[in-house]
């Protein structure tokens, strides 16, 4: 099964095929079954492979399959291989896994639009893209797939183009994405530069050799990586795009800009430990942006008003802790995070878009309220979502979010200032979520009248997945119990220990690991007993509360003011250089030699127009006279005697 | 008696140089065709002369190519005059002056 996985790959691009060039004309429905078989028969492959995979010892798990020779120039000669091994294995099945069920969801919840072939395509072609990075070999398949990724999120977030804040937000978050895909080519060339090679073996197994450990090279090449990682991932300075791209269609920010492709930054850096190893100062400087992303996400997501955008700067949150297990070396457990985070956040935003659905498009949580009755299933959906995103005891997000912050205490490379940041935003995670739960569930409601008399009902292929994602986010935590505590770590250990080792815990951290798991957990029920408090028992107090700190909840609501930063420093320069350039430099030095071309044409062509009478003795005299001329010059220089 | 060769070139400068002159001078377009016939039968005259002077064949052929290319031209020439005379009353090359720039 292993050799054949490129048949994980094969199976989205027949369905993007069949979605983009047939499917539309035989029936719209068959495109929405076809795309979600294609990823469905993914994610049996990838288990197929996952089942063979732990039957071989730890040194065989890691399988490299050269499907053709790609690019052979010079020096240069990448195949196009895939990399088969734990790490990979388990990003593709959290794909196909979280995507197949996304895929199902979607069926119904974009069942009324129009351009219902055009969306499965899209889905399926990110799929393809998503797991081409996953899977791939080398460095240049991985910016393959990047690149693909990318452009899938830009073309599913403005999918509604007509509306042209959509359209905006797709722009935006290519533009940020390229800036990250400027910073990973450039640390590919680096690459290059330093090994000669692309291939993920060949530069991991040299890498301790040709690099020395903080030199300021490797430190170069894994900070540009980091500039991709978290462009992708949306962490500070680079996190801009991501509240805005909830303007897709809601399994699009539930797929995409929530489980999977968000994820691809801390695969990233997961993948390319080896190098990141050899640089301690990058490292800090992961998990210190992983650290103040979350903080930073949480405190915006406390007051937003749009139920998507808080799940969104949840994601970022989420992500920043990631980022922060991954910069203190603790890679699986930043994997082990990343899996339990797609199943719960999946299910969040599946449940929120059931909501959303059923409020035919209403996405405000003031115009909400009270919904619990109306939509019960997704009701459950949620609360399970968000106990385990908010860490309650014995669901996934609780045993994955521990991990981390017992790394970020415990590693050496942690520290206590990164572990309180880490603390603190489980309470700031309790009270968000379950602030929007609140909001969206309970209390009085303030729906619209109209919207309120034309509920659309969830259907079968909407709830279903709903379940079956609440149970893993229930008990998708336990995997990492399966045969003995720490599986994740023993199944990813033949990556990640293949060529550098492990860093190390600091002495007697043990120790730490269950008080800390008691405060975490006390902290994060504090955070959801203060939203309880202020949005179902004394629903005026969050108002009261706002008032106390007006500057502070603007700061908030206003997201840190980073995109008016932004605009200030980057946007407000560009338009003017745009401007000089379209009116000075191209008006008068562009133009003016264009114009002033054609003018000097015309000024000869004027002049010659004279001699053009009309008469046919002018020409006869014309050609006599030059006939004579030429005589003359011959009979000068001798050719004539 | 043979005339000196120096004669037959001189003979076809004077007929040029009529030829030219006629064409130069003249406005009927008949008239102007006939004075180009006789500059070429001048040009053809010193071919001749010059093929029986150095005993090169090469000359009169020339002659008999240039007599093909002017009953060419006068049947290309002819059309030409036709068609104005059909557009205009009269055919005064000076007043055919639409190619003026």
């Amino acid at each position: 099964m292993l050799s054949n996985a490129w048949l994980i790959l094969a199976f989205p691009a027949l369905g993007f095929l069949y979605c983009s060039l047939v499917g539309r004309l035989i029936s719209r429905r068959s495109c929405g079954v076809v795309a979600s078989g294609a990823v469905g028969l993914s994610f049996l492959v990838g288990l197929g492979a996952l089942v063979e995979m732990l039957r071989l010892p730890a040194a065989a798990q890691s399988v490299q399959l050269p499907l053709w020779n790609w690019i052979a120039a010079g020096k240069l000669s990448v195949p196009f291989s895939l990399l088969v091994d734990p790490l990979s294995i388990l990003m593709v099945l959290v794909v196909t896994g979280v995507g197949f069920l996304i895929h199902v969801y979607a069926t119904g919840y974009m069942q009324g639009d129009a351009d219902y072939a055009r969306f499965f395509a899209l889905m399926n072609i990110f799929v393809l893209a998503m797991l081409m990075l996953v899977l791939a070999g080398s460095f240049l398949l991985l910016m393959v797939g990047w690149g693909g990724v990318g452009f899938a999120s830009y073309a599913l977030i403005a999918f509604w183009f007509q509306k042209p804040a959509n359209a905006a937000a797709g722009t935006k978050a290519f533009v940020m994405n390229s800036i990250g895909d400027v910073g990973l080519l450039l640390a590919i060339f680096l690459i290059f530069i330093n090994f000669g090679r692309l291939d993920y073996s060949g530069v991991f197994s040299q890498a301790s050799q040709k690099l020395a450990v903080n030199s300021p090279m490797a430190t170069a090449v894994v900070l540009l990586l980091l500039i991709g990682a978290a462009a992708k991932s949306a962490q500070l300075p680079l996190h801009t795009w991501l509240p805005d791209a909830m303007a897709g269609p809601t399994p699009v920010s539930a797929l995409i800009h929530a489980a999977t492709m968000v994820t691809a930054g801390v695969y990233l850096i997961a993948r390319t430990h080896p190098l990141y190893q050899l640089s301690p100062t990058a490292m800090t400087i992961v998990a210190t942006i992983g650290a103040l992303s979350a903080l930073f996400a949480a405190t915006i997501g406390l007051v937003q008003p749009n139920i998507k955008r808080v799940l969104a700067y949840s994601t970022i949150s989420q992500l920043g802790y990631m980022f922060l297990a991954v910069g203190v070396g603790a890679f699986s457990a930043g994997m082990f995070h990343l899996v339990t985070h797609a199943f719960f956040k999946a299910l969040l935003f599946m449940a929120a878009g059931g909501v959303i659905h059923a409020l035919a498009g209403e996405e405000d949580l003031r115009k909400m309220g009270g919904l619990w009755r109306t939509v019960p299933s997704m009701y459950l959906g949620f609360l399970v979502g968000a106990l385990a995103l908010a860490g309650f005891p014995l669901l996934s997000g609780f045993f994955s979010k521990d991990e981390i912050i017992f790394a970020a205490f415990a590693s050496q490379r942690g520290s206590p200032v990164l572990g309180v940041m880490a603390l603190s935003v489980v309470g700031l995670t309790g009270f968000y979520v379950f602030r929007a739960f609140f909001l969206c569930f309970h209390g009085t409601s303030r729906v619209d009248e109209q919207v309120a008399h034309h509920i659309h009902k969830p259907g079968l292929s909407m709830v279903a997945p709903v379940g079956v994602l609440a149970v893993l986010a229930a008990l998708g935590g336990y995997i990492n119990f399966v045969g003995g505590t720490g599986a994740i770590d023993r199944f990813l250990s033949p990556v990640f220990e293949r060529y550098t080792d492990p860093v190390p815990v600091a002495v007697g951290a043990e120790a730490m690991q269950e008080p800390l798991m008691m405060v975490s957990v006390l902290v994060g029920l504090g955070g959801i007993f203060v939203a309880y408090l202020m949005y179902v028992r004394y629903p005026n107090a969050a108002a009261r509360v706002g008032g106390w700190y007006p500057g502070l909840y603007r700061l908030f609501l206003n997201k840190w003011y980073v995109d008016e930063l932004y605009g200030f420093l980057f946007l407000r320069p560009g338009r003017w250089l745009g401007e000089l350039l379209a009116g000075p430099v191209d008006g008068a030095i562009t133009d003016g030699i264009v114009r002033g071309a054609a003018r000097s044409v015309e000024w000869f062509a004027l002049g010659f127009k004279r001699v053009e009478t009309g008469f046919v003795r002018d020409y006869a005299l014309a050609i006599l006279l030059g006939a004579t001329v030429v005589l003359f010059y011959l009979m000068q220089i001798g050719g004539v005697r | 008696m043979i005339a000196p060769q120096s004669h037959y070139l001189i003979l076809s400068g004077i007929l040029f140089v009529l030829g030219m002159s006629g064409v130069l001078v003249r406005k009927n377009p008949l008239v102007m065709f006939m004075s180009i016939e006789l500059m070429l039968n001048a040009a053809n005259l010193a071919f001749v002369t010059f093929a029986y002077r150095f005993g090169a064949i090469e000359g009169q052929v020339v002659a008999f190519f240039v007599m093909t290319v002017a009953a060419a031209e006068v049947v290309v020439g002819l059309a030409i005059i036709s068609s104005i005379f059909r557009v205009r009353a009269n055919v005064d090359v000076d007043e055919v002056s639409s190619l003026k720039g």
